[in-house]
């Protein structure tokens, strides 16, 4: 099979990009998409063309890396994969494919299909995890999680954090990121103690990284290569609720001397 | 000549690394925040390392080439760790663990590493789940467990099949705490390319922004590298495809030693190989092979019907035949080359018949598909994205694919280098398994270093250096070391050649699975040393590097890591070849058990089983970079003295 | 921060102050309609009703303030939530819809602008009762006894004004939208407040669609049920005339308060 690829094409965020058009060599449907792209990149290669910059690393759904948005959907067309899991067989010959980076203020492009997306690691990097020292944990069966919760919490924390929840959403909004971390750690007995000022520190850090706000139109769900639920969105509304009605830590007072 | 001082303390076993610790010099509180490491790499390893130094009170600087920490590959890890906590009341204690993982790594590990793996693997637990990650529960709401390859008992923990994924953000959350905290310094899209030696101690690296090409020097007070492992020099692996061996190949060429580089370890459960074009082989988890039973035809011309079609009085359930007491657990090296015996034997099955059927049929029967789907959902809905196949309905095909390597830097008890003030910490470091390494212990063995191990270990190195007073970065040597870097990518770039990067990748590939895949013997390495070094000439006068210096740029990016390893390749080659034995995943098929062997007649093996040979190569071969690419490198050993056990034949039967 | 400040400079707070404004303004919706539902009885039902508001100053007029201030509150949430929302997509995409997403839930911002446009038709419609835009006349011309007293005839006003084609349209056009906001917005309410989990959204999302169903059914009812002259035809008909100037045409306006 043959496809034709429209792609954008931008060399660096200080220059505008467009769309370029490409014919595919002669391909294989057992082909995943990216390996697809590896093919027509070779081919730009032995024909003096820079190839096109794309993301990937694992290349089975795991890391979170691959991006591009696939005829209008990040992810291309299947439910719950990630583009390195998308197979060409799912598309056919003749085709025209139109492939995209993920857009969005808070993912500024760095060349074609790449985009940058530290903007997720700074939100977790304000209040995503536990505070617990190496060394100071209790023994791993002394505090039992009900499975139920364990369950859930899983289903939030396999987030791959792509980003896919961002690009597909039409106001670029990260709360399906942002859900997903802070219910996981809301859900296990260990994130309690800082349950809430961690939901106000993310969404705080998610507001100022210039996300844009939910307005519930389940586009992340559909797209996100894990289908983490809407469900998780609520329950971080619910907790931020509670967070802002407890307003800021009263400063500590100073320990004891001696 | 190198030293390879082992520095393994003295004492019993199980009071090693107690001892150690008390007997290590400390670093007053105050002092710490006068020392910086640097730690390149934040997969379990690298992450947790960060942290927890960060944690102790050390400036910490993390480089990772990925854009984000919490890409690493550790992400990909499905199946799960283990730890001796022997909550399931099955007889497992740290002993056993120990036991088992010099066991599995057919004596080709140290004794005092493994044993104080086993020690620290339950504090593993204790510290994971603190940090909240979502392992999997019975309904009383305390941890559930799984048994894997190579064990008797469940002892692995896990979180569905994402376990890596869970531990790995649980590190990168440790990680991301003290980033926020300002103990740690992220640099992401940072690659490695150089080790700065300053009189004989690693002061530094130098690294370039991905981003905007631009080279820095960083300096510290001690290098740590958990780079990952190197697998990908077989181009098609289960590794991800930015996985590489420069920072090791580097510091390698700065003095570090490599142990035992041809330990590979090639996975029996993976996705066959579908064609040319193909760019990664997916794993299928080992955690499978306790419900799925192996099973090829018995006569070849079986192989072209359809599963459903062969009678169950015509299949070779060929691992319950020859290893009646692990059966389908049988450890990887084992399970592997059993698959490709059969194959060779001409009753693979699939369209290039390297493939094996891993069947659930009888599991379906017994446990209903419900809760078939519930252990293994996900496993068979990414086997279905791949092949278009349902695993509910047909047995999957798989084949063994290159997963893993034993191989790495070579380290002492501290896991410090022979370059002294470089650390190497998880799968890029030699140390703790051997010739093979067990499911579900690189997960522990990467947070074992990172959490518990060089964070007890790396005081006694910078005790020895003055606070403050580490080597400023317009320092000579930091100077050289760039230039070489800017030297390189010039050349690169400059170079007009015709071929692209990843060709060489794959003609390197094939070179390296047919001559040191998953048997090897001494006319087939000689020949893979000669092509591979002719490809390490064509590619530098032929590689094709589009792009600019000062731009993100992939095909540069890739250039440089494959460069390296066409030479790491050769370096392989050589190992493999010096190391005139068996032993794990290192098959040399001149040294085997014969049916008159007396082992293979006391039934403790099987005839084509691996044959270590003990008087001559109980070491650990450390190469030594001779200054040169095409210069033989120099050969250096560590003997493996065994006080606790007894180097046996290892019997899975 | 006091609360009001933490609630208005964050995107949730925001959405908070959204969901529970609309769901006070969900609440005016529901019980504007029950009020009105009575123009299908007796004229004197509505009246009496229109006449007890209006007998009550100080409510009623807190209740204007209070709905004033809701819906300000809703649309300025609204409108700075939206320029947010544009703002982190400064680039658009080469075509095509946002994948999985309702065309409601992508027009809440249009929908919930017309429903403010034909807020204020409504408004100078009939509470201010502007006379140039009805299309029929002066509706402070209309009056009725009740109890011996001259009050204003809310049923006439509403007989007579939905004779008019374009005027049932836009109403018509104002609660399909109203319907289109309501449909996706009810539910979404919940979800903004955190009321949902998977059990519950279903039942959430049933709700939604029945009440704007609902709502839907029975505004278009008023507007269409007088314009296919099934409610009050002839109580138009004698009414029309009071609109007119009694010196222009004394004749016919005997016969009209004859019907009374
Ligand atoms: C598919 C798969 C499944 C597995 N399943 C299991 C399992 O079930 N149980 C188990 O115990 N083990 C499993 N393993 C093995 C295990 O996952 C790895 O051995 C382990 O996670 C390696 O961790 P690491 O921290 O050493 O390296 P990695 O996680 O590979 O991290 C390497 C880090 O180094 C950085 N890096 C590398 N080079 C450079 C450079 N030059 N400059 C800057 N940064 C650099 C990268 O950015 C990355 O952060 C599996 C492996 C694979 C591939
Ligand atoms: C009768 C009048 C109105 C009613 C009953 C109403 C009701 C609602 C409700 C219940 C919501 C859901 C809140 C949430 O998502 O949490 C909502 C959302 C919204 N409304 Fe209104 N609204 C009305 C008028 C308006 C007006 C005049 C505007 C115009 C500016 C408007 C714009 C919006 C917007 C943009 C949303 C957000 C959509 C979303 O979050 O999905 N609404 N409305
Ligand atoms: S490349 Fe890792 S998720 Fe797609």
């Amino acid at each position: 099979m043959k496809v034709f690829l429209k792609v954008w094409r931008q060399k660096n965020r200080n220059t505008p990009g467009t769309f370029k058009t490409y014919t595919s060599p002669e391909l294989n449907e057992n082909m995943s998409f990216l390996e697809m792209l590896d093919v027509v990149n070779e081919d730009l290669a032995n024909n003096g063309e820079e190839p096109i910059a794309f993301d990937h690393d694992c290349r089975e759904g795991i890391c979170g890396t691959c991006s591009l948005v696939i005829d209008g959907k990040p992810h291309g067309p299947h439910r719950g994969v990630a583009t390195c899991q998308t197979y060409m067989r799912s598309f056919k010959n003749g085709d025209e494919i139109v492939v995209e980076p993920f857009r969005a203020k808070a993912f500024p492009l760095i060349k074609d299909l790449v985009c940058d997306r530290k903007s997720f690691d700074r939100i977790q990097q304000v209040g995503g995890f536990i505070t617990v020292r190496t060394g100071a944990a209790p023994d791993a069966n002394s505090i039992p999680v009900p499975k139920e919760n364990a369950d859930l919490a899983m289903d939030a924390a396999q987030c791959i954090g792509c980003g896919a929840c961002v690009a597909a959403c039409k106001n670029a909004s990260a709360m399906l990121f942002v859900a997903a971390k802070v219910s996981h750690l809301g859900l296990m007995p260990q994130g309690q103690p800082e349950r809430y000022k961690r939901v106000k520190a993310m969404v705080t850090q998610m507001d100022e990284e210039g996300f844009g706000a939910c307005t519930v139109t389940g586009s992340c769900e559909a797209v996100c290569p894990k289908e983490i639920s809407l469900d998780f969105i609520a329950r971080m509304n619910r907790d931020y609720a509670v967070a802002l009605l407890k307003g800021d830590a009263k400063a500590a007072t100073s320990g004891g001397a001696g | 000549m190198a030293t390879l001082n082992s520095n393994i303390p003295s004492g019993p076993l199980d009071q090693k690394w107690e001892h150690h610790k008390f007997s290590t010099k400390l670093i007053n509180p105050a002092n710490k925040r006068k020392y910086k490491i640097i730690v390149v790499g934040a997969g379990l390893a690298g992450a947790s390392a960060s942290a927890t130094l960060a944690e102790l009170g050390y400036e910490v600087h993390n480089f990772v080439f990925h854009d984000s920490p919490r890409r690493a590959h550790s992400v990909a890890a499905q199946g799960g760790i283990n730890a001796a906590k022997n909550y399931q009341n099955d007889g497992d204690s740290v002993h056993r663990l120990f036991y088992d993982t010099i066991k599995g790594g057919d004596f080709r590990a140290r004794e005092a590493n493994v044993h104080r793996l086993a020690e620290v693997s339950v504090n593993i637990i204790d510290q994971c789940a603190a940090q909240g990650v979502p392992f999997a529960r019975e309904y009383g709401g305390l941890l559930d467990n799984r048994s894997f390859g190579g064990a008797q008992v469940s002892r692995t923990f896990y979180a569905r099949g994402q376990t890596g994924q869970q531990l790995l953000l649980g590190a990168y959350s440790a990680l991301n705490k003290m980033i926020g905290a300002g103990g740690v310094k992220s640099y992401t899209h940072s690659e490695m390319l150089d080790l700065v030696v300053v009189d004989g101690h690693a002061k530094g690296i130098i690294v370039r922004n991905l981003q905007t090409g631009e080279i820095t020097r960083h300096n510290g007070d001690a290098v740590v590298l958990a780079t990952g492992g190197y697998g990908n020099v077989y181009n098609l692996s289960t590794y991800a495809r930015g996985a590489n061996v420069t920072a090791s190949w580097r510091a390698y060429k700065r003095g570090a030693c490599f142990g035992n580089p041809c330990y590979t370890q090639i996975h029996p459960t993976c996705i066959p190989v579908s064609g040319d074009y193909q760019s990664k082989l997916t794993l299928m988890s080992e955690s499978l092979r306790n419900d799925g039973r192996v099973w090829v035809p018995k006569r070849k011309e079986d192989c072209g019907k359809k599963p459903a079609d062969i009678a169950e009085g015509d299949r070779d359930y060929y691992l319950e035949r020859m290893y009646s007491a692990f059966g389908n657990l049988a450890p990887r090296d084992i399970a592997s080359r059993a698959a490709k015996t059969v194959c060779d034997e001409g009753r693979g099955i699939g369209e290039t018949g390297l493939g094996v059927y891993l069947d659930f049929s009888a599991a379906i029967a017994r446990l209903g598909e419900d809760k078939v789907r519930e252990r293994y959902g996900n496993l068979f809905s990414m086997y279905h994205e791949i092949t278009n196949e349902s695993a509910y309905q047909t047995p999957m095909r798989i084949y063994p694919a290159v997963h893993y390597t034993m191989g790495g830097l070579w380290v002492d008890y501290n896991l410090m280098s022979n370059v002294p003030g470089l650390f190497v910490l998880g799968e890029a470091n030699f140390s703790d398994h051997g010739a093979n390494r067990l499911g579900a212990s690189a997960l522990m063995q990467g947070l074992s270093d990172g959490y518990f191990v060089l964070p007890a270990t790396i005081s006694g190195y910078l005790a020895t250096q003055n606070p403050g007073k580490r080597p400023a970065t317009d320092n000579g040597s930091f100077k050289q070391a760039e230039e070489n870097v800017q030297t390189l990518t010039k050349r690169m770039l400059g170079n007009k050649g015709k071929r692209t990067p990843d060709s060489f990748h794959k003609e390197l590939g094939k070179l390296m699975w047919e001559y040191c895949g998953m048997a090897r013997n001494q006319a087939g390495l000689e020949k893979g040393i000669k092509a591979i070094g002719a490809l390490r000439e064509e590619y530098w006068k032929n590689v094709s590097v589009l792009g600019e210096a000062t731009d993100w740029n992939q095909s540069l990016e890739r250039a440089d890591r494959i460069g390296d390893f066409i030479e790491l390749g050769e370096l392989m080659c050589r190992d493999a070849l010096m190391r005139e034995e068996s032993c794990g995943g290192h098959f040399r098929e001149e040294y085997q058990y014969t049916p008159d062997d007396p082992e293979t007649k006391q039934g403790l093996v099987n005839p084509g089983d691996v044959k270590r040979r003990d008087d001559q190569f109980a070491y650990v071969a450390g190469w030594e970079y001779a200054g040169a690419a095409d210069k033989a490198p120099i050969l250096n050993k560590e003997p493996l003295v065994y006080e606790e056990v007894k180097m046996s034949t290892r019997s899975y039967k | 921060m006091n609360l009001c400040q933490r609630i208005w400079n964050s995107s949730l707070g925001k959405k908070y102050v959204m969901a529970l404004t609309g769901a006070a303004l969900f609440a005016f919706v529901v019980g504007h309609l029950v009020g009105n539902l009575q123009v299908f009885g007796p004229p004197e039902l509505i009246n009496t009703y229109a006449h007890f508001l209006k007998s009550k100053p100080a409510l009623l007029w807190s209740a204007r303030l209070g709905l004033l201030v809701m819906v300000t509150l809703h649309i300025a949430s609204a409108v700075t939530l939206s320029a947010m929302n544009k703002a982190a997509r400064p680039e658009p995409y080469a075509g095509k819809a946002a994948y999985g997403s309702t065309a409601q839930s992508r027009y809440m911002l249009v929908s919930g602008l017309v429903i403010l446009a034909f807020v204020l038709y409504h408004l100078a419609h009939f509470t201010v009762m502007l006379p140039g835009i009805n299309g029929v006349g002066d509706f402070s011309k209309l009056t009725t006894t009740l109890e011996g007293h001259a009050v204003p005839d809310a049923y006439a006003m509403m007989v007579l004004g939905f004779q008019v084609w374009w005027v049932v349209l836009f109403y018509l056009v104002a609660q399909g939208l109203l319907f289109a906001h309501l449909g996706h917005g009810l539910a979404s309410m919940f979800q903004s407040l955190g009321f949902r989990d998977h059990t519950w959204w279903p039942r959430i999302q049933c709700f939604a669609t029945l009440a704007s169903i609902a709502i839907f059914v029975g505004y278009a009812a008023i507007p269409l049920g007088i314009f296919t002259r099934v409610v009050g035809v002839d109580y138009a008909e004698q009414k029309k005339f009071e609109l007119r100037d009694a010196t222009l045409m004394p004749e016919k306006a005997p016969a009209a308060k004859e019907a009374k």
